[in-house]
């Protein structure tokens, strides 16, 4: 990988390359009569630096294939390299500490503890890489403040809008400086306003020379935010197309 | 992550606070039948715990337990204290009298007739009269039940006279006594005074209390009486544990108590396994999120059996409390109810509380550990 200056101005050099590679992976569900085949021979690369959109209508693969580049699922075949790592060969429970120390997560639904605040949400991954508890909300806090939800941190999910949570869930997803950030229907629930911010801090903060970010979604509306767009349909990558951002 | 756990627990309270109510539940159920049991196990051996200063009981070879008194020979004492390393003997009777009541019924009553000389075996809860009163003729030191049954209603007072066994008697003292199994009111006199009030019989000798030599171990000393005399002798401890077995053998009271403590056990763990497992389900997404975000299944597991040892803690802790809070009130106040809660109840009640919270956490903790991470990816 040729190096380039890290964003910070520091002597650490970012990585350049390719993020994620994937060739020739397939996913089949069930046996005999059951099968069903979710992935049917997928090749894709994503490469640092780049907010790339993978979309297609409902059961057209792109959960299933975004869980197996997340370390979270397991390819029936193919090779999957993410980050350097082949994942394919790498041990389950090595895979756990994988995503630990570099995979970042926005769920659609937000998932966050309905008892823990803001900044305690946005704190779990520190809290489960080992961090202290003072320390791990302390940074979290400071994620979250760069969010605009400064004044929303010893706030419980319920007491948040929508939009509101799914920034805390944006927090909790980079405390830990992913260098994989992975975004599943991240503004389905969301009206369109909210969504939109939520695209424009994904593009903005989370879209960093040294990290990937791969947006799963069916919402035309967040194309914009593309450096491309991969389209799926029955299993595999139709076409891939440069995105507004990317031209 | 534990205290993610913790929070995560407490953040449903009605959740929270239905598995600590089954955990709750089954401590208390368990703490104070085994303590009520233990109570009731206490009034059998209470007439040996009473007789203080006391090492050794002499008796015939068939006696099973305390009540059941098969007379000697008034020569065994002798015998008995012939018998090397014996320090000292006295005779001791132990029979039923019948009282007679202002009404003109009759109470059964336990009589003990102590050894004149020495009156070992006197009760040292004495708090009217003397002990040394005894030696008057008629005298008996009554317990304190046994004046409320005689004189109902009426202040403590010396010197009243009662018919015991159509003889006559007369209180010269009272005393606290422990509540026997019968619950029957007790009387004291000296032997030789006892064996008046008793039925006419050929032998009235019930026991020989007898103490070891200094040096000499009190169950080298009772053999040595068995082989010499062909009695059984006993320790205080080993007539208090005979007795004890006989009960359990030979009445359906453990098996009672067994079945109840049995049902607190079955219901507090349903109870709290079900809860429990329904805040799992509850929390299964927030778990595959936290699989997902890179937590392992050792920690994963660490999070649940935290779970379910601090409700354990909380709900043995509050149903232990209660049940000691029972027994406290039971003996404040007037209920005929007897409750012994030693530290082994405790620890048979943590156990139990152990094995419910186990039992409760093991659906949960499969649950969690098979959660597939990826279900976090669907909507």
């Amino acid at each position: 990988m040729a190096d380039v200056p890290a964003p910070d101005g520091s002597d650490e050099q970012a990585p350049v390359g390719v993020a994620v590679r994937v060739r020739g992976v397939t996913k089949e569900f069930g046996s005999g009569g059951s099968l069903t085949k979710a992935l049917r021979g997928v090749d894709l690369d994503v490469p640092y630096g780049e907010l790339l959109i993978l979309a297609g209508p409902s059961g057209c693969g792109k959960t299933t294939l975004v869980s197996i580049v997340a370390g979270t699922l397991e390819p029936t075949a193919g090779e999957v390299t993410v980050l350097g790592h082949d994942l394919v060969a790498m041990r389950r429970g090595r895979k756990v500490g994988f995503r630990r120390d570099n995979v970042g997560f926005v769920f659609q639904a937000y998932n966050l503890l309905p008892s823990l605040t803001a900044a305690e949400n946005a704190a779990v991954p520190l809290l489960i890489a080992g961090w202290r508890r003072s320390l791990a909300v302390e940074a979290a806090s400071a994620v979250l403040d760069e969010l605009g939800l400064g004044d929303r941190l010893a706030s419980l999910p319920s007491e948040l809008s929508g939009g509101q949570q799914q920034r805390v869930a944006i927090a909790r997803s980079l405390v830990h400086g992913p260098r994989l950030l992975v975004c599943d229907e991240p503004t389905s629930a969301l009206d369109a306003e909210n969504g939109r911010i939520t695209m424009e801090l994904i593009a903005r903060i989370a879209v960093q020379p040294d990290r990937a970010v791969i947006v799963v979604t069916h919402d035309a509306r967040v194309y914009s935010f593309a450096d491309r767009i991969a389209t799926m349909e029955d299993g595999r990558i139709d076409r891939v197309a440069a995105g507004p951002r990317g031209e | 992550m534990l205290w993610v756990a913790w929070k995560m627990l407490i953040g449903n309270r009605v959740k929270y606070l239905g598995i600590v109510f089954g955990v709750m539940f089954a401590a208390l159920l368990i703490a104070q039948q085994a303590s009520i049991f233990c109570g009731l196990m206490s009034l059998t051996v209470s007439q040996i715990r009473d007789v203080e200063g006391v090492d050794i009981w002499v008796m015939d070879r068939n006696v099973q337990f305390v009540d059941d008194v098969k007379p000697l020979s008034d020569t065994e004492l002798f015998r008995v204290k012939g018998v090397p390393g014996v320090d000292w003997a006295v005779r001791f009777y132990k029979g039923i009298a019948r009282a007679r009541l202002q009404e003109g019924s009759y109470e059964q009553m336990i009589l003990l007739g102590l050894d004149d000389a020495t009156l070992v075996g006197a009760p040292d809860g004495v708090f009217m009269g003397s002990i040394a009163a005894l030696r008057t003729p008629d005298a008996v030191i009554m317990d304190e039940a046994g004046y409320r049954r005689i004189w109902p209603g009426e202040p403590y007072r010396l010197g009243r006279v009662f018919e015991m066994n159509d003889r006559r008697a007369v209180v010269v003292g009272l005393t606290k006594a422990s509540r026997t199994f019968q619950s029957f009111p007790i009387v004291y006199t000296r032997y030789s005074q006892a064996v008046l009030f008793a039925p006419p019989e050929r032998k009235v000798l019930s026991f020989v209390l007898a103490n070891a030599e200094p040096g000499v171990a009190c169950e080298e000393v009772c053999r040595r009486i068995t082989a010499q005399t062909g009695l059984q002798a006993l320790t205080r401890q080993q007539f208090v544990w005979k007795t004890i077995r006989y009960y359990l053998a030979k009445t359906g009271i453990p098996v009672n108590f067994a079945i109840t403590v049995l049902l607190g056990f079955i219901v507090g763990t349903a109870i709290a396994g079900q809860t429990f497992y329904l805040f799992t389900v509850e929390n299964i997404r927030q778990f595959g999120a936290l699989k997902a975000m890179g937590t392992g299944n050792g920690t994963i597991l660490l999070m649940v059996l935290s779970q379910a040892l601090q409700v354990g803690l909380v709900g043995y802790g509050v149903g232990v409390g209660l049940a000691a809070l029972f027994g406290y009130a039971v003996a404040r106040g007037q209920s005929r109810l007897s409750f012994f809660m030693p530290w082994q109840v405790l620890v048979i009640a943590a156990v139990a509380v152990f094995l419910i919270v186990l039992l409760a956490s093991l659906l949960s903790i499969r649950k969690v550990l098979v959660v597939d991470p990826a279900i976090v990816f669907r909507g």
